[in-house]
């Protein structure tokens, strides 16, 4: 089979172009304003360049110095004698991680109820407590860790608390958001059946967002080993104290093996909450969403 | 015998060995996880009576951070307390500056590293392992420890906080984008291919009008996290209103910390609703879940 090519005359593509001048190419105000947006966004950047030094012998001098003197220490990570203290204190940031999320899920449980729109008639109290989690989290851990640490003191108690308060914020704002996402019906049929409150609660409520909390819940304890691992560089213990001390003391090679350690217990722990979450929580919810769908049409 | 009780019978034992073998795994996971829970408490010296304690000297310290002010004299008042607005105000523009620089310089090297790192974009699997593995680095060492090793070279100030955070950037977008590469339809390349284009020419007009609009939104969304982490690396030196609030908090200059928190705040609040306002007119709230 042949396909014969019609020729195109220049005469048809100048038509087609008067006529749908969009699809060759941007109009001229669309240009005007990319062109301006860009060239203030390239202007911006250059001007942060000379700002911060990265157009003068600092920088030069810096990454000379970064090159010959900080990657070239690092290597090859040495130390091996201290590796059951780097152990002790890398186990110390885990149980800091889990006990704050564990502390943060806890407390924002019952408030989380609060925050939802279908639980809470009384909208002022609903709106509040979303708004004092939105303030819970807006600073990040390390502030709130260098507080606890002027307020009760240097150790793994205000690297906790730190973690506590703000996995409330986050999780208040998680959990309701699963509330709000209920399936009525379950709840209607309770109440229908003549439950109280308490039953709606606990047959309707829960069987719907226990697996959906329990995931988040372990993936916030993942997230939460990461942030442990820098609380100690404010005193708020764990690893991250050992490792800021090492690198302030210029004990490069000592600091790349707790590096190497953290990388390698965050990959770690990632594995095994993928695995649970997985494994455990999505087989038990899989009965609980065949449930939640009307087996009618 | 009549056959309806058999089959209630036999209802009955299944139900009864499903309740047990429910009950016996429910059981399990509590001794598992009271088990956690007393190793952790142990090793991280858990103590009750610190968190009682500490409680109200926390609550304490959190109201000293607001001074007393006066509804008659309440414009000195207010005044009096951010005393360092202007300084402070400083800090925070060094900040936004520095969260803007390493957002565009980290998309920058990200972005072109995430072509090498997108599986159906290389031939060579070596260069799409390296590539893989630097950015795997570049993300899981968080950015206040890339800025502690910066430190050491560049001396304090906000240059080495605004390298910590590109590094953590390219390692953090180079990845997203690199998934969002793979999930491209190949159709257009091999058009591109056809027509006689290099591989600069596939990736420039076959790949990038795929792939920008998702860029731009977790570049909108990097901004976000940015700022956060320019507020954080001024804590080991890397200036911003971070180093402020270091200072402050460590003096234990209250109201000073009260004042300079609450314009971190409100920073971080105003950038989150402008930030998400801008994600959602680029691309729906859906292919936004990380």
């Amino acid at each position: 089979m042949r396909t014969t090519r019609t020729e195109i005359t220049e005469a048809e593509i100048a038509a087609a172009r008067a006529r749908l001048p969009r699809a060759f190419a941007r109009s001229s105000h669309e240009q005007a304003r990319l062109w301006l947006l860009s060239s203030a966004a390239a202007a911006l950047t250059l001007y942060c360049l000379y700002r911060f030094d990265f157009l003068s012998w600092q920088f030069i001098d810096g990454s000379a110095k970064f090159g010959a003197v900080v990657i070239a220490q690092l290597f090859p990570p040495h130390g091996y004698e201290y590796t059951p203290d780097f152990l002790k204190s890398m186990g110390e940031t885990i149980a800091m991680a889990f006990i704050g999320t564990l502390l943060g899920a806890l407390l924002a449980f019952p408030l989380s109820f609060l925050a939802s729109r279908n639980m809470m008639p009384v909208r002022p109290v609903q709106f509040g407590t979303r708004r004092f989690a939105d303030l819970l989290r807006a600073f990040d851990y390390l502030i709130w860790a260098l507080i606890f640490v002027r307020a009760i003191g240097l150790g793994p108690m205000a690297g906790i608390m730190a973690i506590a308060i703000v996995e409330t914020g986050t999780f208040i704002k998680l959990y309701s958001e699963a509330i709000e996402n209920l399936d009525r019906k379950q709840m209607d049929g309770i109440r229908a059946a003549g439950g109280n409150v308490l039953h709606v609660v606990r047959f309707g409520v829960l069987p719907q967002v226990l697996p959906m909390m329990l995931s988040n819940t372990l993936y916030m304890f993942e997230h939460n080993v990461r942030s442990a691992s820098i609380l100690g560089i404010v005193g708020a213990g764990g690893i991250g104290f050992l490792l800021a001390d090492r690198l302030r003391a210029y004990e490069l090679q000592e600091a790349c093996l707790i590096i190497i350690l953290v990388v390698l217990t965050v990959y770690a722990i990632d594995y095994l909450s993928r695995v649970l979450r997985e494994r455990f929580i999505v087989g038990r919810a899989e009965p609980a969403k065949i449930s939640a769908k009307p087996a009618a049409p | 015998m009549n056959p309806p009780d058999t089959a209630v019978a036999r209802f009955e034992a299944h139900y009864a060995e499903h309740r047990r073998r429910k009950t016996a795994s429910t059981a399990l996971f509590w001794v598992v996880f009271l088990a956690c829970l007393a190793v952790a408490v142990i090793t991280a010296r858990f103590d009750i009576r610190i968190l009682v304690e500490g409680l109200p000297r926390t609550t304490d310290f959190l109201e000293r951070m607001i001074p007393p002010i006066a509804l008659s004299t309440f414009a000195d008042d207010v005044a009096d307390w951010y005393w360092g607005f202007g300084k402070w105000m400083g800090s925070l523009l060094n900040t936004l500056l520095m969260a803007y620089l390493a957002t565009v310089l980290g998309t920058a090297i990200g972005g072109v590293l995430s072509f090498f790192a997108a599986r159906n974009l290389v031939k060579s699997y070596a260069v799409f392992w390296i590539t893989r593995r630097v950015l795997e680095v570049a993300r899981t060492v968080p950015d206040i420890v890339w800025a502690l090793l910066f430190v050491l070279a560049y001396g304090i100030g906000p240059l080495p906080g605004v390298l910590a955070i590109t590094v953590h950037t390219l390692g953090a977008q180079g990845k997203l984008f690199a998934e969002v590469n793979e999930n491209i339809s190949p159709l257009p390349l091999d058009g591109i291919r056809a027509a006689g284009g290099n591989w600069l020419h596939e990736m420039r007009f076959g790949v990038l009008p795929q792939v920008l609009p998702n860029f731009l939104s977790y570049t909108f969304w990097r901004v976000e996290l940015n700022v956060r982490s320019a507020t954080i690396v001024g804590f080991v030196g890397a200036g911003g209103i971070g180093h402020d609030l270091f200072t402050a908090i460590q003096l234990l200059y209250f109201s000073d910390a009260g004042a300079i928190l609450l314009i971190v705040v409100a920073t971080i609040m105003l950038i989150d609703m402008i930030s998400e306002k801008y994600r959602h007119r680029i691309i729906g709230k859906d292919s936004l879940s990380r």
